[in-house]
């Protein structure tokens, strides 16, 4: 197994996750779906080690990482769902209520 | 298994930027499901079966779908996301490139080789040697049996705290999402239990 293109792929995919929360600054779902590929890129770098160290506790870890990913889809998700019943629309550059 | 890897890999990136850079919401969360999927099949190679199974009955099986039907519930005006996306491209370009040659610089020392380590005796340079490892052949344990003997045993305070995280995001779903309009019938459970059965039942002739 060579470690270093499995962690080149899964670094990749992180640095898509960035990109896709800076270049789209218009559309709020593309940027949660930006956060699950990068919580799933760090999660493929948890159970690359896993398997390269022969540790067991990387794939534990990676078991809580994927609980904390579903249960951030859901809350952010039903944010979204309220935020869109309050002001019909859910684009980024009107979310600024509270600006000082 | 070479030929797979870079197979799936290619998939993997490829659907990445089409995530990112696809106008319809609809399409990302396709090729979002893209993703999972070769994912999926990269765990496949590195031989975790359980974790390519978990990961697409939670990633596909819930998250996607979540997905799916909130991008289906809202109506999102595609005309409003269309203009100016690459006004932020060239420094978001670089900052990922440095980023990304920081950590080729950490890992990947073959190609990059600026940290020496001389003295040290690398691990792949024992992978010259093949041997078949005899005892595997007679006793073998499959990943979800060695992970679940970890995990009800050692680290069963994870476990449960994974089981409230779930418990508060379930519940912090429902709550932000309940409404409490007028419009919606609700049970009224004080009008049910005083309501008079003979007039309830009729029987017309």
């Amino acid at each position: 197994m060579d470690i270093v293109k499995y962690l080149a792929v899964s670094m990749i995919l992180f640095l898509l996750g960035i990109w896709g929360i800076f270049l789209n600054r218009k559309n709020i779902i593309v940027m949660l779906m930006s956060i699950e590929l990068m919580l799933l890129a760090v999660n493929l770098n948890f159970l690359i080690f896993s398997v390269y160290l022969d540790d067991l506790v990387g794939q534990v870890f990676a078991l809580i990482i994927l609980t904390v990913a579903a249960a951030e889809s859901a809350i952010g998700l039903a944010l979204l769902v309220v935020y869109y019943r309050i002001r019909g629309t859910i684009s980024v550059e009107f979310i600024n209520l509270i600006q000082g | 298994m070479n030929f797979l890897f870079y197979l799936f890999s290619s998939f993997t990136l490829l659907s990445g930027i089409m995530v990112i850079q696809s106008r319809n919401p609809v399409y990302s969360v396709l090729f979002l499901i893209l993703v999972f999927f070769n994912a999926a099949g990269l765990l496949v190679l590195l031989n975790l079966d359980f974790f390519a199974m978990i990961f697409l009955v939670v990633y596909v099986g819930a998250i996607a779908v979540l997905f799916l039907f909130v991008v289906m519930m809202l109506n999102i005006k595609l005309a409003e996301i269309s203009e100016k996306r690459l006004r932020y491209f060239p420094i978001g370009g670089l900052l990922g490139l440095v980023f990304l040659f920081e950590i080729l610089v950490i890992v990947d020392n073959d190609l990059i080789p600026l940290l020496f380590y001389e003295n040290e005796p690398r691990v792949q340079d024992y992978h010259a040697v093949y041997f078949t490892n005899w005892a595997e052949t007679i006793q073998t344990t499959s990943n979800i049996q060695a992970l679940g003997n970890v995990l009800y045993t050692y680290y069963f305070v994870f476990f449960l705290l994974a089981s409230l995280i779930l418990l508060v995001a379930m519940l912090g779903a429902i709550m932000l999402t309940l409404q409490k309009g007028i419009r919606i019938k609700r049970q009224q459970v004080f009008f049910q239990n005083t309501r008079e059965f003979a007039k309830t039942i009729r029987k017309h002739s």
